[in-house]
């Protein structure tokens, strides 16, 4: 979606203020939004679930007031909701319904270690022929999908060079909107800063973005 | 305790009114962000865990480990072994999550890692425009000036100047490369190794790689004094 998420090259954010010696989490409940969500992710009603497009879809204004963990915390409830593992009920009252039964959690505090070290791998292990070679010009797409993508709005249309195959990766696109992982090449695709801005930029800089197949086209 | 639940009670129904009233889920959960995000992140822990969705102890341990175990000593490790090491610096650009994984370092927001090196005539810095993407494993959690909208926004259309912020200033025939985290590969820059530092041991190499300099808006320094210049 063309959302205020998708900043990149828009003017009028001020100046990068910068903190001498900032704490990890600002206050204790940063730290415990932040843990909540990842304690979460092993049940499977979170299964590919992004929090990022749930903040995608707060209104721009709110999107640009709240801050970090504040949209965490937004976004975190709303996947809670929706998955089902807390009821409505719960929600407003803050208590376990009566009469339900008491889970067990999946992630527990010896786990945690190998937990972070696995991950969640975006690689596919699927034999998906690449449509684009290295060194080869292609355009980014001029599409506006209203679901989540990761295909910035500053280089739609614009033509670059694969710089590199990253392999073959869960297409987020389909992913977050429940429509399958549909797997794909994932490219390092370079564009010269003046393709991107025009004369305005510097003749030998470029930014490099990674884009999956169905973004590309041959140009 | 009860102040907590109650005040949860509140927020959350009158969203819950609005998502019933709406049939569907439109996602505008601004709404339930209350004025004291603290009552109601402790409220909602306490339903979870009630419920065994999550263990406490758990989430200390999520805490306890971006707090105090995964940093950018981590990231600086890697780079203070890529310069004393050739054939490791080979492998880190060749492959970079195998060859971090050498170091103990992987995982979560590290799954794919790539390494771009910074040398005499190309500068690399990293950004992520659409969300706050960063390589937790060797950097650990992001600042907030890396998750702003000024840095977010301003790095792709004009690097230089952002990196004139930083009080980096680069000629002409230097290029700049942005890499902007779109998918899932998270970026480390492997900064240039300063001069005069030819016979310090890796160790204290370590000590000179700051987190800019591996984000792409710093340069490793080093005074004879010691330390960083």
């Amino acid at each position: 979606m063309n959302g205020v998420h998708d900043m990149g090259g828009m003017h009028g954010m001020g100046p990068i203020e910068r903190a001498k010696n900032e704490p990890v989490f600002h206050a204790r409940w940063e730290g415990r939004v932040f843990a909540l969500r990842r304690a979460m992710r092993p049940w499977a009603a979170f299964k590919g679930k992004a929090n990022r497009y749930k903040i995608e879809l707060i209104p721009p204004a709110e999107q640009l007031r709240l801050s970090y963990y504040a949209l965490h915390l937004t976004s975190f409830s709303a996947l809670l909701r929706e998955s089902g593992l807390v009821t409505a009920e719960e929600f407003a009252t803050g208590k376990r319904a009566r009469g339900s039964t008491k889970t067990v959690p999946l992630l527990k505090a010896d786990q945690v270690p190998a937990f972070l070290a696995k991950g969640s791998p975006a690689d596919r292990n699927a034999n998906v022929t690449p449509r684009f070679q290295v060194g080869q010009h292609v355009r980014a797409r001029n599409i506006h999908p209203l679901g989540h993508t990761r295909l910035p709005r500053y280089a739609r249309g614009k033509q670059g060079m694969i710089d590199r195959d990253r392999g073959v990766q869960v297409f987020p696109d389909t992913n977050v909107a429940d429509l399958g992982e549909k797997p794909q090449h994932v490219y390092s695709v370079r564009f010269s800063a003046r393709e991107l801005w025009g004369e305005q930029a510097s003749p030998r800089d470029a930014v490099y973005i990674d884009m999956w197949d169905d973004y590309l086209e041959p140009a | 305790m009860s102040t907590t639940r109650r005040g949860f009670l509140t927020t959350a129904g009158v969203v819950a009114a609005q998502n019933a009233a709406h049939g569907q889920d439109h996602g505008h959960d601004h709404q339930a962000v209350p004025s004291d995000p603290a009552l109601r992140v402790k409220a909602l822990e306490s339903l979870l865990v009630e419920k065994g969705l999550v263990d406490r102890a758990a989430l200390d341990a999520l805490v306890d480990t971006y707090e105090h175990k995964i940093g950018p000593r981590n990231g600086a490790r890697v780079v203070a072994r890529a310069w004393v090491d050739a054939s490791y610096k080979q492998r880190l650009l060749a492959d970079g999550t195998a060859a971090i994984a050498e170091l103990g370092y992987a995982g979560e927001q590290g799954e794919h890692m790539v390494v771009v090196e910074n040398t005499p005539t190309v500068h690399n810095m990293i950004v992520c425009t659409l969300c706050s993407c960063y390589p937790w494993p060797v950097l650990g959690l992001p600042p907030v000036w890396y998750k702003s909208a000024p840095y977010r926004s301003r790095s792709v259309i004009d690097p230089r100047g952002v990196l004139r912020e930083f009080g980096l200033e680069f000629p002409e025939d230097v290029e700049v490369r942005v890499w902007d985290s779109t998918a899932e590969v998270r970026y480390l820059v492997l900064p240039e190794r300063p001069t005069g530092t030819e016979n310090l041991s890796e160790e204290a190499l370590a000590t000179l790689v700051t987190r800019d300099s591996m984000v792409g808006v710093a340069k490793v320094t080093f005074s004879k004094t010691g330390g960083p210049a």
